[in-house]
Order: structure tokens, then C-alpha cells, then sequence
């Protein structure tokens, strides 16, 4: 099978979707992946927690490797571990906030705490599924997955982001966590290798810094390219890695000027606490704006109005990037 | 059924199942057992005396007879998956441990100290012999499901075997297991357990009712059987039946037992004795009582 570049526009699949979902690594980056991967490595398996959309080539030429779990969370995660336990590396496809949020305690317990190389691929986070309402938003799980010791926490801008983040972290030999944001827009061209740790500078710019994770990346780049028109340079940084952060981007940009975070989640626990708890500890002062989810109940609605309604857009983001200048 | 690997070349120093234990050797262990919980306390200062007691015959039975293991090599990837659900009663594995030489016995005179290897709850990145942490109640069935799931995929014919408080039965996430088990059709899987009737707030089913036990297992598709979990005859007869690994039915042991079991002191105040500390007197007396029945 032969990875196709991603048209410009294209997200991922539609998990809800009636239609069978393409097999390609760019709509289908973790079906397509782990099916890949099982091909070769009699170790890969996926567990599903009633989220098998998108595996079914995996199905299809591995069915044993594919293990249905059904509508159990915390029982999947502690599966997973067994299963790690016996040589195997198991990827868990959940769903939103029933991944991190809800089996938080299995996750830290039966995972972190013991080091296994569980892959847990936190799917449709953020306001993917917003209007589904409140319940199925993932917008805490940042806040909680970073907390957890040991824990390699990552965030794919974008589908091709999805691959490369699944490859420059397979040899980790502790458990990782992916945050995927299904209706991202296209930032990278091809999947790349992630420097562990390290964020992705996607465009250069001298007036201020935005830092951005997940889908906000590309909502920041096109902010960016707004802020271009008005003559104002907006570099744009791609935090790839939420854990181990990369702590000298942080201070490279908060000493060359101001630094506005971007995000799908609350204001707490996220990419905006992140850089602010490094610049507290490394004592560097600079104008920080922050850009997330209120801290209140929040509404239901798809994905595009949320994002209008909490100023997730480029547009908010290009007036809040003008407000710290 | 697809062929399994199996482990048909006995290494020196393997422990293989059904090793010989008499009834009179396996009630004498489930005595040393608790004299060396007592002893391991004592150097603590606190520690869970009641439901260790309560699950001494049962340990003795798996641990020298059941379990099929190598101590010099704890990661051996055929070896019988042993996970204590009720981590609290860690205590009464260590002494045993030791005795299989899966670490030196000097170690048991760190537990409880902060960073030791061995404590109230089993670490598996510390301890050898230990197939996965525990402390968490509800957890440890799920992982069971994980690590047989895990064999049948390897076609490994290693047994894992889960032992649980009834109280830890209250835990939402052990009947995702219990579904999870019989729906994949783990006849590799082993849960026993412990019903000795309390939890550490009170008797379990004040609490929150769990019975009837044995219909609830049925009733998720397991093979259930209902022993004292204290009858050493009881213990050995269906620890030799568990099925064949390869067999489609997960199976359940409730093993009714008195929490507190083997000490008059414990016998009638377990709760008490939940989380403690004897004295040196209380100590002494004990010692004696349970030896005296040894001889």
C-alpha cells in the first residue's frame, strides 16, 4: 500500500459517517498505521471501545489482533495493560472524554504507574463532538493526561501529524498518549518524524509567538497569515509534545516578544498553563494572552459554531494576537 | 482449538502444577503463612492482618501446587499469571516469595520501610515474582482478562488465575471483566474469591449486597464452584480441576472464609484487626496459639 499526500482541505473520516470510511493514510491515518504496522510486528494490537471505526483493514487481515471491548472504558485500559504485560503493544481507540477524563484512574494506576507501553489513542477530542453537548466533549483530558507521571503525552495538528506522531514515538518503551482532533484542518504536508520533546516551528514571524496544539494549529496559521495582511509577523509554534514540553521553544519566544496560546480545552491545565508555569519557574516576563474554552458549562453545537462562539477562529485569534501588541 | 505452545521441557527449579502437597502439609502452610504475616507486621508497625489471614489456605494451594513457575526466572513468558486483586493482603505473598527464592529473605526485613521492595500493596517493577501492581480495588480482573486475551493471541497455554475480595466485587469495572471473560471465552482464566463476608467499612453485603454470588457468575457465563475456603481437601481438589487452558469457560471459585481465620483474637474481632499493630504480648500469644496447632 503506497501513503497518498492529503488534498488541501481534507480531514479525517467522518467516524460517524454510514459510508465505509476510505483506507488511506491520510483520511484514516491510525487505521491505515496499524495495519501497516500489524503486517510486519506480530505485537500491534488494537482494542476497541466500541469505536472500531476506521480499523477494518486491520480486521480484515489480523482479526485477532483486533479486540471489541464494547461500551466498558476502564475495563479496556486495564485490559490493555494486561495484554502489554505479555510482550504485546496494544492501542486503545477511545472516544472523547471517555478516554482520559473517565478512566483516568486505570490510565495512571494500571498504566503510567507502571510504565507500559501502552499506546492510548484518545480520539475525536476537543469539541470534535460538540454537538453531542457537554458530555462527549474532551476538553479536561490535557490537564489530567500531563498530570499522570511517566506519561508521554502527544497532540497531532493534523492527519499527517497523526502518522508521524505514531511513528516517532513507537519505540518508546513507556505509554504514550495521543490526543487526535478528527476535524483539523490541514497543517503538515506529509507525516515527519517529531523530535521526542521538541515543538514544530510552522511559521516563522518577529512580533509575537503563537503557540497552538492540536486543531488550533491550523486555526493559528491561517490567524497568522490574517495578521500578515495588517503587516503584523506572527511566528506560529506547533506543540507537538504536551509532555515532556519543550521548555526552551517557551522561553525563545517569550524573550523575543509576546506569546498568545491557543487551544481546544478549558483555561486550566492546558498548552496556556503549560508556557505559563515554565515562564513563572524560569522567572521571564512577557505579555501572555491565552486562548481556550471558558471556564463554564459549555454548549453544544458541530464543531464550527463552537468554535465561532468560544473564538476559535482565526479571525478572534488574529484580534486577540493585535490585543498584546 | 489451534495448537498451543506448551512448556514441556522442565527446567531445574521449575515449580510445575499439581506438585505434591498433602492436605496436612497444605493446612501446615496456611499456619506458617500467618505466623509470618504477624512477624512481617511487627517490623512494619501497621499492616492488614484479617484479610490476609483469610486468604492463607488459598495462597498455600496456588503457590504450592497450582501455579506453574520458574522463581530464578519471574519473567518467563509461559509462566501461570498470579495477580492479587485484594492488594492489601500482599502481605501474606511476600513470606512465600521468599520461601520459592523469587528474592533473598532479607528483603522481608525492609517491608514497609519507605522505598523498600516489598510492601502492604505488590509493586511489580520492584518485586520479582509480582505479575502486576495492585492497591486499586476492581482493577486486577480486567488486567487477568488482558494477560489470557494476551495468551490466547500468542498461543501460550499459561494459566492466569485472579484472587479478589468480595468487597472489591461492588466495583462496577469487575463485572466488565466478568462479561469480557466469558464473552472471549477465557477458559485460561481463573478468579477465586476470597468471601470472607466484609470489606473495610463492614460486613459487604450491609454495605452493598453482592449475593447471590455464585448465580451472578453463572448468570455472566462462568463455571462457578462454591468451597470452605479454609478445607485444605476442599482447596486441593479444585485447584487440581481448574480446566484445561485451552477449554471456553472462564472459571469462578468463591471460596467462603472467615475473615481474621487462625487466631481467636482476629476470629472475633476482624474489623478490628482490619489495620493494625499487635503488641509484643499480643504478639507472643498468637505465635503460640498457631503454633501449637502446627505441630
Amino acid at each position: 500500500m503506497t501513503e497518498t499526500q492529503s488534498p488541501p482541505d481534507e480531514k479525517m473520516v467522518d467516524v460517524f459517517s454510514d459510508q465505509q470510511p476510505p483506507v488511506d493514510a491520510a483520511r484514516n491515518p491510525i487505521g491505515w498505521e496499524l495495519a501497516r504496522l500489524a503486517d510486519t510486528d506480530p505485537r500491534i494490537v488494537a482494542l476497541s471501545a466500541d469505536l472500531s471505526s476506521g480499523l477494518q483493514l486491520l480486521r480484515e487481515r489480523h482479526p485477532q489482533r483486533y479486540v471489541e471491548l464494547g461500551i466498558a472504558e476502564t475495563n479496556a485500559v486495564s485490559v490493555a495493560a494486561g495484554l502489554a504485560t505479555t510482550g504485546l503493544l496494544p492501542y486503545i481507540m477511545s472516544m472523547g472524554p471517555f478516554g482520559a477524563i473517565k478512566c483516568a484512574e486505570q490510565l495512571r494506576t494500571d498504566v503510567g504507574y507502571t510504565g507500559l507501553p501502552v499506546r492510548f489513542m484518545g480520539r475525536l477530542s476537543g469539541l470534535a463532538m460538540g454537538f453531542f453537548g457537554p458530555s462527549h466533549q474532551a476538553i479536561e483530558d490535557i490537564a489530567i493526561a500531563r498530570a499522570i507521571a511517566d506519561l508521554t503525552v502527544v497532540s497531532a495538528a493534523d492527519s499527517a501529524a497523526t502518522l508521524g506522531l505514531m511513528r516517532s514515538t513507537f519505540d518508546l518503551p513507556g505509554p504514550v498518549f495521543f490526543r487526535v482532533t478528527e476535524h483539523a484542518g490541514k497543517v503538515y504536508d506529509a507525516p515527519q518524524q517529531f523530535e521526542f520533546g521538541k515543538w514544530v516551528r510552522v511559521r516563522d514571524g518577529a512580533d509575537l509567538t503563537i503557540i497552538a496544539t492540536g486543531a488550533a494549529v491550523g486555526v493559528s496559521v491561517s490567524a497568522a497569515e490574517l495578521l500578515a495582511e495588517a503587516g503584523i509577523q506572527a511566528a506560529v509554534l506547533d506543540a507537538v509534545y504536551l509532555k515532556p514540553v519543550d521548555e526552551e521553544a517557551v522561553v525563545d519566544a517569550a524573550t523575543a516578544g509576546p506569546v498568545l496560546t491557543v487551544e481546544e480545552h478549558m483555561p486550566i491545565g492546558g498548552v496556556g498553563s503549560i508556557v505559563a508555569e515554565i515562564l513563572g519557574g524560569r522567572g521571564i516576563v512577557t505579555r501572555l494572552g491565552r486562548v481556550a474554552i471558558s471556564d463554564e458549562a459549555i454548549e453544544a453545537g458541530v464543531p464550527e459554531e463552537l468554535l465561532e462562539y468560544y473564538g476559535l477562529t482565526p479571525a478572534a485569534v488574529a484580534r486577540r494576537a493585535r490585543d498584546l501588541l | 482449538m489451534t495448537s498451543t505452545q506448551s512448556a514441556t521441557v522442565v527446567v531445574p527449579g521449575e515449580l510445575e502444577r499439581g506438585r505434591p502437597l498433602s492436605v496436612d502439609e497444605l493446612r501446615w502452610r496456611g499456619d506458617w503463612i500467618r505466623i509470618r504475616v504477624i512477624e512481617l507486621i511487627a517490623s512494619a508497625g501497621l499492616g492488614h492482618y484479617s484479610s490476609s489471614f483469610s486468604c492463607a489456605e488459598l495462597f498455600a494451594g496456588l503457590y504450592y501446587r497450582a501455579l506453574r513457575l520458574r522463581p530464578s526466572e519471574p519473567d518467563w513468558a509461559d509462566r501461570d499469571r498470579f495477580l492479587l486483586g485484594k492488594g492489601h493482603s500482599a502481605t501474606a505473598l511476600w513470606p512465600i516469595l521468599a520461601d520459592l527464592d523469587f528474592f533473598p529473605a532479607a528483603w522481608l526485613d525492609d517491608f514497609g520501610k519507605v522505598a523498600a521492595k516489598i510492601n502492604d500493596h505488590p509493586n511489580m517493577k520492584v518485586a520479582p515474582g509480582i505479575d502486576f501492581s495492585s492497591g486499586a480495588l476492581g482493577h486486577n480482573l480486567s488486567v487477568g482478562v488482558g494477560m489470557a486475551i494476551g495468551a490466547r493471541i500468542q498461543r501460550r497455554d499459561f494459566r492466569t488465575v485472579v484472587v479478589t475480595g468480595d468487597g472489591e466485587l461492588q466495583e462496577g469495572q469487575v463485572w466488565e471483566a466478568i462479561m469480557a471473560g466469558s464473552h472471549y471465552h477465557l477458559g485460561n482464566l481463573v478468579a477465586i474469591v476470597d468471601a470472607n463476608g466484609f470489606s473495610g467499612g463492614g460486613a459487604t453485603s450491609a454495605a452493598m449486597n453482592i449475593e447471590p454470588l455464585a448465580d451472578r457468575f453463572t448468570a455472566f457465563g462462568w463455571s462457578v464452584v462454591e468451597i470452605d475456603g479454609h478445607d485444605p481437601q476442599a482447596v486441593l481438589d479444585t485447584f487440581d480441576a481448574f480446566p484445561d487452558p485451552a477449554s471456553d469457560k472462564p472459571t469462578c471459585v468463591i471460596a467462603r472464609t472467615v475473615k481474621g481465620k487462625g487466631l481467636r483474637m482476629t476470629e472475633q474481632a476482624p474489623q478490628a484487626w482490619h489495620l493494625g499493630h499487635m503488641t509484643d504480648e499480643q504478639q507472643t500469644d498468637a505465635v503460640r496459639e498457631i503454633k501449637a496447632r502446627m505441630a
